[in-house]
């Protein structure tokens, strides 16, 4: 039988990728380790290797190909001692096997690597002219933008310059600003969170970049003690004007050290403000408030929605101000509140307890401190019952500030008790179905909002 | 295989050059040798502001252990006496765009860096007129003005955050430099290992001055340190180091002149160990059994760095012994008035508790 060449998933949340081309033609002898053919993800453009010896039989998927699903076969190798009809028997046991697939009963290993991503909402109430792009490309937009109107304004951290971000979000600020302004570090996530905080003191306006939250435990002191409390502790005199963000949270199966949401770890701390957006256009306007903001702010990125597209506002004078959450669904049965990729979540949610006849609020936190508790409190007021979501542990989270601040603000226009829906209270495991089981998905928040509303 | 050269080679590793910088390593004038031979090279009005500036900490100090014992003073309070002569000697050779920045042994620094004594003291004491408005406490004090950064109750957070000054005043190109003081304590944090790194990388503007006072609270560096040479914790980087008798001023202001000169002149960063000694327990509450009494002894009689500095001006003419007392009783009024100002100073109004949380943006 020929030997499958499979489209490989070249990153943790790699679910398609396109084709760019094939070095081998249809009869070229293939080493192992031969370059076969460039794949192009959304962050790089990648080499892959044969893994078998042969002959290139057939390509199944031709040079430029889009969107390629990760897991498709995308060229037969002919093994030693077996000549193009091979491919015809081969052909033979594939329409047997699509017939089997049919039934439903397997369910392909491609289809657990990651959850389709669900498109955030546009900024509907944006008259503006606006253009489709990524969150990726709408920081990076919000990054240049502010560079380019103060000096005061630099990059830093690993990979963010000549690699162009470990996560692409940086691509190309290099070339536009240089070395001075967008500057590598090594490996040394407690000295130049450190060395950041120091330069703020000055007057710069420093973007700290960690690759993720999750190494930025080893810079936590400097984020607290350094630039949280220094305005303070000066009587006014200095404080630190300085951004810190990356990822974070779960990406897709990178285990219990590298899937960690840290919004209340940060939200908790006076001195801080912390933001967290769903949307492109979220992404953008809220990155450069925080950039803008004299204060030290955390911002709370999301691997897997780099990659999501959406309506972004074209002018460089769009900002989204720090603290105020937003209604992204109007609904009068329950209101849901979330931030991040949760935030789609919630909207999935609403839209099959629509068909249910319950109708849905779901509000976008946005920034977690400072907390838009008036904007909640509205809802509830309409809506009479609240289901709180977020991805992280929920003993002292952000579901648990919130249901606090209700019951003491709203008590008497809340008709059921505060549901909270959030990460198992477990280390983030890294096989596919436990990782499913422990972040919460669509069907639990659904039920959830049946069992109140 | 047997080294040739195995007979000559000490116990230390050879140093070899890198990044195409010559890499020196000296030590000089250590205080445990009984000849201490630094020129006494300052004269004139120089000569007596060593004097003055020293005495100052020394009464400030003496002034503020005072006012601890009698509850005015709350919290931990770390007391520089003993170590005077490095401060007064590194801050005689900065300008106007240099920047200092310590830990929480910082009043000396203060003082050092022209802030007045009094919001020094009435800071110490939790008053309106102290420089934080009695929110910061003895060890987060800033001036702005100053061009003092702190005051940082982290044992080597101030190491990272001084390395940070130096990167901004080189992105300005304002030809400022950062003084960076540290003990041999915080020598051993690894944000110390992870700040010579980039500062060597990037060749920033920074000198490091190691204040060696042999104890990291009541553990000596021996017990802390497999590499008790603190002046070679640059050189893996390539960083220039030396070490420093830090109870001779003049010997330390020689120093400071090199360092910051070499550091302004875009060499990148330079490491000072300034052998020194603190009189008093790591802060108010510190018995100070890890040490004998007659060790303190010893060195408050051999090498203190006021009286060995005010014997050196009379002896060669400098100052004569009414020059120096004009001085004392001018530094005496000066802490008094410190004290009653830092007593008299209101404490910040209720009001205040929710201040200075964030900027308004």
């Amino acid at each position: 039988m020929p030997i499958p060449v499979l489209m490989p998933a070249l990153s943790p949340t790699m679910t398609e990728g396109n084709l760019a081309r094939w070095l081998k033609a249809e009869g070229d002898n293939v080493g192992s380790g031969d370059i076969i053919a460039e794949i192009e993800t959304d962050k790089a453009t990648m080499e892959i290797e044969a893994v078998d010896d042969g002959i290139m039989g057939r390509i199944l998927v031709a040079d430029g190909a889009q969107g390629v699903a990760v897991n498709t076969p995308i060229a037969l190798l002919l093994a030693e001692g077996e000549d193009a009809s091979a491919l015809e028997q081969s052909d033979a046991a594939e329409a047997l096997n699509d017939e089997s697939q049919t039934g439903g009963a397997r369910s392909s290993p491609a289809s657990t690597i990651a959850a389709p991503i669900e498109v955030a909402p546009t900024e509907i109430e944006y008259e503006g002219e606006t253009a489709v792009m990524t969150v990726r490309e709408a920081l990076r937009d919000a990054m240049a933008e502010e560079m380019r109107s103060d000096d005061n304004v630099f990059l830093i951290g690993e990979e963010v310059a000549q690699y162009q971000g470990a996560y692409k979000v940086s691509q190309g600020l290099l070339d536009e600003f240089g070395a001075k302004r967008v500057i590598d570090t090594p490996i040394t996530e407690h000295g130049f969170a450190g060395l950041g905080v120091g330069a703020a003191f000055t007057g710069l306006k420093p973007i700290v970049e960690f690759m993720t939250f999750n190494f930025a435990m080893q810079a936590i002191d400097h984020i607290i003690n350094s630039a949280a409390k220094t305005l303070y502790m000066s009587g006014g005199q200095l404080g630190a004007p300085i951004v810190f963000r990356g990822p974070n949270g779960a990406a897709s199966r990178v285990g219990a050290q590298h899937s960690q949401c840290y919004a209340s770890w940060y939200a908790h701390c006076p001195g801080l403000k912390v933001v967290a957006p769903n949307s492109a256009a979220d992404a953008k306007g809220l990155l450069k408030a925080a950039i803008r903001d004299p204060n030290p702010v955390i911002f709370l990125e999301n691997e897997l929605l780099y990659g999501v597209s959406s309506q972004v506002p074209v002018s460089g004078d769009f900002v989204v101000p720090l603290g105020k959450a937003k209604v992204v669904r109007v609904g009068t049965d329950i209101t849901i509140a979330g931030f991040s990729i949760m935030v789609g979540k919630a909207l999935e949610a609403a839209e099959i307890l629509a068909e249910q006849g319950i109708s849905v609020e779901v509000i976008d936190l946005r920034s977690l401190r400072p907390l838009d508790t008036e904007t909640i409190i509205q809802s509830v007021r309409k809506t009479n019952r609240l289901v709180t979501l977020e991805e992280g542990w929920l003993f002292s989270g952000i579901g648990a500030e919130i249901s606090a601040r209700v019951t003491e603000q709203a008590f008497d226009w809340l008709d059921a008790p505060i549901l909270r829906v959030g990460g198992a209270d477990v280390p983030m495991p890294y096989a596919a179905n436990l990782e499913r089981l422990a972040l919460p998905q669509v069907a639990e928040i659904v039920a959830t909002i049946q069992s109140i509303a | 295989m047997a080294s040739s050269g195995s007979a000559t080679q000490k116990k230390r590793p050879k140093l070899a050059s890198g990044r195409g910088t010559k890499r020196k390593l000296t030590r000089r004038n250590s205080p445990n040798s009984k000849t201490s031979a630094a020129p006494l090279v300052v004269g004139g009005n120089q000569a007596l502001d060593f004097y003055r500036n020293m005495l100052l900490i020394r009464r400030f100090e003496e002034k503020a252990g005072q006012l601890y014992g009698m509850g005015l003073i709350g919290g931990f309070c770390h007391l520089y006496i003993g170590q005077e002569a490095v401060v007064v000697g590194m801050q005689s050779t900065l300008g106007e765009v240099d920047s200092v920045i310590t830990a929480y042994r910082d009043h000396g620094h203060m003082l050092a860096a022209g802030m007045d004594p009094k919001g020094v003291m009435a800071e110490l004491t939790g008053r309106r007129g102290g420089y934080s408005n009695g929110k910061g406490g003895s060890m987060h004090m800033f001036s702005k003005e100053n061009r003092f950064f702190g005051g940082h109750g982290i044992v080597g957070a101030n190491v990272s955050l001084g390395t940070g000054i130096a990167f901004a005043n080189r992105y300005r190109e304002d030809g400022g430099v950062c003084l960076t003081y540290f003990g041999d304590g915080a020598s051993n944090q690894g944000q110390v290992a992870e700040s010579f790194n980039m500062a060597a990388l990037w060749g920033l503007p920074v000198v490091y001055v190691i204040e060696n006072n042999r104890y990291g609270m009541g553990t000596s560096i021996e017990r802390a340190s497999a590499e008790t040479e603190l002046y070679l914790r640059g050189a893996a980087n390539g960083i220039e180091g030396e070490a420093v008798d830090g109870m001779d001023v003049v010997a330390v202001a020689e120093a400071a002149e090199k360092a910051v000169s070499y550091a302004r002149s875009g060499k990148g960063p330079y490491v000072l160990e300034m052998h020194t000694y603190r009189y008093r327990g790591h802060s108010m509450s510190d018995p100070a059994k890890y040490r004998s009494r007659e060790e303190v002894q010893k060195i408050r009689t051999e090498k203190d760095p006021i009286q060995s500095y005010s014997d050196k001006l009379t002896a060669n003419k400098l100052a004569s012994t009414a020059d120096l007392k004009a001085i004392d009783e001018e530094v005496k009024k000066t802490v008094q008035e410190a004290a009653d100002f830092a007593q008299n100073s209101p404490e910040p109004d209720d009001s205040e508790l929710y201040t200075d949380v964030y900027v308004a943006a």
